[in-house]
């Protein structure tokens, strides 16, 4: 039988071990940094499609983390989807003309949003929405764009272009199948 | 016939009966003032006996298991070219799944049933009755601080073979098939939630090890004081709480899925 003292000891190594690995589960596995709230401030966006964006999906600029998605609601007047996004204070200078576009991080990857600067002299403040916005690319929609316009033939052009921005996306979706093949 | 509906009768009967003197001692546990004075030394040798000295199992355990689900991962994630996700796959699985059901049930094989057996001799020995003659109460010197180890211990157990799972993981998908290391914790941060799968893991561990703690218990207080009875209610703790562990992991898996 052992002291109680050595007991104690033992015990205690136990929870402080178990505490530690809590430590590692917490912040080196899951990434949890939600714990400490960082500062920055909130912009809005809306989006006609915001296709696999999640709640916590990163916002980038120029392929660099500033923030992150905190909240995505659509709007019941227009029917569109109103996304607010956390931007670290650290980039406090951002252009307020400046464009937010939903891209996919690989093939299959997750979306994100990016945000193009302009060139206006006034900044991004909290609240304010970003004016021009790009939605995002479906992958199914391209394919089905790409087989009406091969199947179609030459009339599917113009099938298409009475769409607005669906004829662009039809052009991108023959390039990028381009580069597959 | 009536005879054996009479016999089927008496089976309810007992098994209700078993339920109930269960459920009496948990309520006689658990319902009453704490000691802390007296209570809390032999806590701490509960959490030594059940906990500390799982730790070996546990963690020699844990990196295997988490060093076979890499080297499974890696071969059938790597056909379909996704050997980038095996941080996640091997993640998402021990902190869900692997980590609270494998915890328990060594933690059921190594600690509930020494727990069955001692307080089962203690019972066959006389030792509970003698303690009542002492005015003790066999239930707060005994009885308590078993379950309350356990209780406490389970958790934490279940949290240290969590890191070493993921670190076997990281030894044999890293360190020996050589996928980038910055690509296996990124992909595994992005993937994994602490609130979603890691809390609800360790919920789970709480809820197996107070079943089985209360089983072995209960087993050991209730044990026939023969050496042939000793041996049945050891038995009966490790078949009993691996069945509750197995069937509770489900109904908990399901109502962690649903949302509650």
């Amino acid at each position: 039988m052992l002291s109680q003292r050595t007991v104690e000891m033992f015990v205690g190594l136990f929870l402080m071990a178990a505490i530690a690995a809590l430590l590692v589960l917490a912040f080196k596995v899951s990434g949890l940094t939600s714990f400490f709230k960082t500062d920055g401030y909130v912009v809005h966006a809306v989006f006609d499609d915001i296709g696999q964006l999640k709640i916590r999906s990163a916002v980038k600029m120029s392929g660099v983390t500033i923030g992150e998605v905190t909240e995505i609601k659509l709007d019941p007047t227009t029917y569109r989807a109103d996304v607010s996004m956390l931007i670290n204070a650290k980039m406090a200078d951002i252009p307020d003309d400046s464009s937010a576009a939903i891209l996919t991080a690989g093939l299959l990857g997750d979306n994100y949003i990016a945000l193009t600067p302009m060139y206006s002299s006034t900044f991004l403040k909290n609240g304010s929405v970003i004016a021009e916005t790009h939605s995002a690319m479906i992958l199914e929609k391209l394919i089905g764009q790409l087989v009406y316009k091969i199947s179609g033939g030459n009339n599917a052009n113009s099938g298409t272009s009475g769409n607005g921005d669906a004829a662009p996306d039809s052009t991108k979706s023959h390039s990028s199948t381009g580069v597959k093949k | 016939m009536l005879n054996q509906v009479a016999s089927l009768g008496r089976l309810g009967l007992d098994v209700m009966k078993q339920y109930g003197k269960a459920g009496i001692l948990l309520s006689r546990v658990i319902i009453r003032v704490p000691n802390i004075r007296k209570g809390f030394p032999l806590l701490l040798q509960q959490i030594y006996a059940e906990g500390v000295l799982s730790l070996i199992i546990i963690i020699v355990s844990g990196l295997f298991i988490g060093m076979v689900v890499a080297l499974q991962g890696y071969h059938t994630l790597s056909k379909f070219g996704a050997s980038q996700e095996l941080g996640p796959l091997v993640a998402l699985s021990v902190a869900r799944e692997l980590g609270p059901v494998v915890t328990a049930l060594l933690f059921a094989g190594r600690a509930c049933s020494a727990l069955t057996a001692e307080i089962g001799l203690m019972r066959a020995t006389e030792q509970l009755s003698s303690m009542e003659m002492m005015a003790v109460d066999p239930i707060q010197r005994v009885i308590s601080p078993r379950l309350w180890g356990g209780f406490i211990s389970m958790p934490l157990l279940t949290i240290i073979f969590n890191v070493t799972a993921i670190y076997g993981a990281y030894l044999v998908g890293v360190k020996w098939l050589g996928l980038d290391a910055g690509a296996f914790w990124s992909n595994m941060q992005s993937s994994v939630e602490f609130h979603a799968d890691i809390l609800n893991g360790i919920m789970k561990s709480v809820v197996f090890g107070f079943v089985i703690t209360w089983i072995a218990v209960y087993q050991g207080y209730d044990a026939a004081p023969t050496s042939a009875g000793i041996a049945s209610s050891t038995t009966r703790t490790v078949v009993y709480s691996s069945l509750a562990i197995l069937g509770l992991d489900f109904v908990l898996t399901a109502m962690m899925i649903g949302g509650w």
